[in-house]
């Protein structure tokens, strides 16, 4: 954290979004989190994505539950709407605000304290539920706000800062996620934002259940040697199945790559992703496969970073629920009501 | 790229881009905290061992600084640190007792011809080391054209007495009234050094028709100035010209204003914009009513009787070649006639050694002009050294104190037996501002308020007394607000690799986007792939390597607010905020060269 405001001077050659905005538009407070936190790197990486896809702020709800990572909606797009909730519980006020207004960019951001602990049944619904949301959980192996005990993430057999041996096996969200069905799944590491910013504006434009398990070290509990979730380790056992660089209308791809390197896949609402293979053997749309690749390299110790699994005909909650296009919110009370008459025909129906 | 070597002085000393700007390389930002402290003896005494001169460059200077301060880059306008420097002059307490103390003399004997700036720097730096100095001027008071030929309103006496006394005061013998008319004899009298600093002192003439005929109304400008200066001319015409688009043509139009000069007129050849005057120097003439009709250029003048009745000038417009360079040409619109009843001739200066024998080793270039070393300020006689207008012609007090400084050097190094070529380094102190976790020896919020303006005096009252002064310069609150606008370039973002995670904290914080952590490459490739545009390539790039994931840290010095942000969120104090004050080794006792300190 820092004693002063940061400054409103912003380079004067900054260049500018669609809407005329720059990417200190798009920024929140000052963190008050650690320095050096990677969460405020996925911060920046959000206010990055979100201006590359020239977002117009007001059409963002960010919704957070309790931790770290859950500050972190203070820290970006300090003009969009907010919703801090009860710890683990983010998912359901996302899912109840997604019914209620479905024309909304919905941000669940979440921890793995957040989501894989307390909130793993709320994680675990609102992915098979399908719905339309990136959720981002910022991942960093330990219980930051309460002095770095073991998380539900925390590798087995990883160490803690005194030194201490982590005996319980790890949840991997990503699995978890692929298993439950997400159409979008995808895994980064804070350190590393040329890979996480495009991921984030390809999971913004994604529709359906978008998911990214960021790594990010927390430099006051789990940034030692013996963490999984360190810097230097991650750095040495990323393995990077992918890049990839999101299409905008704005800023067509120009740079050149060898031939069968790139994947175009386009995405339900035309947006489109180039995906450019480091992994030569991994098929983006193979769930089962990438669901064996993730375990077989999680065995070596490797993790495995990218765009892991992506359906381009994707749908979401709102299409299995059939509600209509108008949002829920902007339906007058007799469209919500219509009456004993209407009950009736559809009790009827029933019978 | 090469890792940026910050050893080397140089280095931080362009981040800093007042100090790197101004000729005397002022420690500018370090005077402004001082006065923002609310010590202002302080700030004038570090103002004074660079520049000699704050209370009279307070008000009067050129000030290189300005365009060149980092502010200026970030939004509209620069820190106004000229008139800061009048702050600490203003504000500042009895400062006598800090000034060198008149010491035994060595027994060398230097002679200093004219009493202006560059002459009385060298006096200053001289004198306390035990020179014998003996400055000649022409006029009875010391201070050249700071005291003949700017105006009072501008630059009150009382201000040049304080200052010019000051040196005076070590010791140094001050032969006023006394011209020098012969080089030869001066060298013949045994001096160990001469220095000249004997100005520019002619005022460039303008021949053409008419020029003889009305010769009791046309004035040449500095003359006249100096004139107005003694008191030997009280008023003027109700209707005046000054031809000419310099200070000194802006220094004459107000002057005439305040002699009964009710329709006074500047006309220039130029344009508006390419005048030589300072913008804001134009400004307080147009403040005063004085209109500034450009691309006009004179013809002639017009006479009846003897009597000068006006000026017929040529219409002109700029057309520029394909190289871009400037030229006049007749608009083809008739010719016009302004009327009036004098004229003040201010198109340039001249430079005039008629007294300097061509046979006594100091040898001239093909326009006249002595040959001069710009570092040493030597001449081809080893004896003879030359500083302010008298070297390379007109220029300002600055520039003159720069020369005198350098000049002093060289003279403190020949008589010491030493090689003048050989210049020393400056002195550089560099220490961390760290005094906490989040907290700085110095005030690292930046204050996002526009330029303060100065106080002036009410034009009316301003007009009626040549000797009232039109500025009034900052009250205690303005100086305050406007010293919290100086960014403390000198306080340097320092970096040291093999602490650093890479963790991007300080890419992420830094409100200019100054800093990016990429591939290594070619300065134009790496420019082109920074965070943000980089486009002043006069400002470095500091690059340093040794990261672990083999990239290296890039941060572009232009716009950077050193707010200290990267340092405070670095977790590993890989980023620390480093106080490098950076002084120029002046004649003394430090500025021995390293080879003999070696020794």
């Amino acid at each position: 954290m820092t004693y002063i405001a940061k400054p409103k001077f912003q380079h004067p050659g900054l260049p500018k979004n669609d809407l005329g905005f720059t990417h200190r538009d798009y920024e929140g407070k000052v963190s008050t989190l650690c320095a050096g936190c990677g969460h405020d790197s996925i911060t920046a990486s959000i206010i990055e994505a979100c201006y590359e896809l020239s977002i117009e702020p007001h059409r963002v709800a960010k919704i957070s539950g309790i931790g770290c990572s859950s500050k972190t909606p203070d820290y970006f797009l300090g003009n969009s709407h907010g919703f801090n909730s009860v710890h683990g519980r983010m998912p359901s006020v996302l899912t109840g605000a997604n019914l209620a207004n479905r024309d909304l960019i919905y941000l669940g951001v979440s921890g793995d304290g957040d989501s894989a602990s307390i909130g793993f049944g709320q994680f675990a619904h609102s992915i098979r539920r399908g719905v339309n949301m990136t959720y981002i959980v910022e991942n960093n192996g330990v219980y930051g706000l309460t002095k770095g005990q073991f998380s539900a993430t925390a590798d087995r057999g990883s160490k803690n800062k005194r030194g201490l041996m982590n005996t319980d096996n790890a949840i991997d969200l990503v699995a978890i996620a692929l298993q439950l069905g997400a159409s979008f799944v995808a895994r980064s590491f804070s350190g590393d934002k040329t890979q996480l910013v495009p991921l984030i504006a390809a999971a913004i434009q994604h529709k359906g259940a978008a998911f990214i398990d960021v790594i990010s070290p927390c430099v006051a509990f789990n940034n030692h040697a013996g963490s999984t979730k360190s810097f230097d380790y991650v750095r040495e056992h990323n393995d990077a199945v992918n890049r990839l660089d999101v299409i905008t209308g704005r800023d067509p791809i120009t740079v050149d790559y060898a031939p069968g390197t790139v994947q175009v896949v386009e995405q339900h609402d035309g947006s489109k992703i180039a995906l450019r293979k480091i992994d030569a053997d991994y098929d983006p749309h193979d769930r089962v496969g990438a669901m064996t690749f993730l375990q077989k390299h999680a065995a070596k110790g490797q993790i495995v970073t990218g765009l892991l699994y992506v359906d381009p005909d994707s749908d979401d909650l709102h299409a299995h629920l059939n509600t209509v296009e108008t949002p829920l919110n902007q339906l007058g009370e007799k469209a919500l009501c219509p009456g004993s008459a209407a009950l009736d025909k559809i009790n009827a129906s029933l019978r | 790229m090469k890792p940026t070597d910050i050893s080397a002085p140089d280095y931080f000393h362009k981040v800093v881009d007042c100090q790197w700007a101004c000729p005397a390389h002022t420690p500018v930002p370090e005077y402004i905290r001082l006065i923002a402290e609310g010590r202002y003896s302080d700030a004038y005494m570090i103002n004074w061992r660079s520049n000699v001169f704050p209370g009279i460059l307070g008000r009067t200077c050129d000030r290189p600084c300005e365009p060149a301060c980092r502010r200026g880059r970030v939004e509209e306008t620069p820190v106004a640190i000229c008139r800061l420097k009048r702050v600490a002059a203003d504000f500042k307490d009895d400062v006598k007792h800090r000034m060198p103390r008149p010491s035994p003399k060595n027994g060398k004997r230097i002679a200093i011809v004219g009493g202006g700036p560059a002459s009385l720097t060298v006096a200053r730096d001289l004198a306390p080391l035990g020179y014998h100095c003996t400055v000649f001027d022409s006029d009875p008071k010391a201070g050249g054209m700071m005291r003949t030929q700017i105006p009072k309103f501008r630059l009150p006496d009382s201000v040049i007495d304080e200052e010019t006394d000051y040196i005076l005061d070590l010791g140094i013998e001050f032969k006023g009234g006394q011209r020098i008319d012969s080089l030869k004899k001066l060298l013949g009298e045994n001096y160990d050094a001469v220095f000249v600093g004997s100005g520019a002192p002619r005022g460039r003439e303008l021949e053409i028709p008419g020029r003889k005929e009305a010769a009791a109304n046309i004035h040449i400008g500095i003359d006249w100035l100096s004139s107005v200066s003694f008191g030997h001319v009280e008023k003027i015409g109700n209707r005046v010209i000054v031809l000419g688009g310099g200070n000194t043509a802006m220094d004459c139009c107000r002057t005439a204003r305040r002699l009964g000069g009710e329709d006074v007129k500047v006309i220039v050849r130029s344009g508006f914009e390419e005048m030589k005057a300072s913008p804001w120097e134009k400004e307080d003439a147009l403040h005063e009513d004085i209109p500034i009709l450009n691309f006009m250029v004179p013809n002639a003048f017009t006479h009846d009787n003897g009597k000068l009745t006006g000026v017929t000038f040529e219409k002109v417009r700029a057309e520029y070649d394909a190289k871009g360079k400037r030229n006049l040409v007749p608009s083809g619109e008739p010719d016009q006639t302004v009327e009036c009843d004098d004229v003040l001739v201010a198109v340039g200066q001249e430079n005039a050694f008629p007294w300097i024998e061509r046979d006594c080793g100091v040898e001239f270039d093909k326009w006249n002009m002595p040959k001069v070393d710009t570092t040493t300020m030597g001449s081809t006689n080893p004896k003879v050294f030359f500083g302010g207008d008298a070297a390379f012609g007109p220029k300002n007090i600055i520039w003159a104190v720069a020369h005198g400084h350098d000049a002093a050097l060289s003279i403190h190094k020949l008589l010491s037996g030493e090689d003048i070529t050989e210049r020393p380094l400056p002195e550089v102190q560099i220490s961390s501002q760290k005094m906490g976790i989040h907290e700085w020896s110095y005030d690292n919020d930046v204050s996002s308020d526009k330029r303060y303006k100065v106080p002036h005096r009410d034009k009316v009252i301003a007009l009626k007394d040549i000797r009232a002064e039109v500025e009034l310069g900052y009250d205690l609150k303005l100086a305050l607000g406007e010293a919290q606008r100086c960014l403390n370039c000198d306080i340097q973002t320092v970096f040291s690799a093999p602490l650093c995670i890479e963790c991007d904290a300080c890419v992420d914080i830094c409100p200019m986007d100054c800093i990016s952590f990429t591939e290594n490459g070619e300065e134009a490739d790496l420019r082109g792939r920074l965070k943000a545009p980089s486009p002043h390539l006069d400002q470095d790039l500091y690059v340093a390597d040794g990261l672990k994931t083999g990239r290296v840290m890039v941060k572009d010095e232009d716009v950077c607010l050193h707010c200290g942000l990267c340092a405070e969120r670095c977790p590993t104090g890989a980023w620390d905020m480093q106080k490098y004050l950076i002084d120029m080794t002046l004649a003394g006792t430090s500025c021995q060269s390293k080879a003999r300190s070696a020794a």
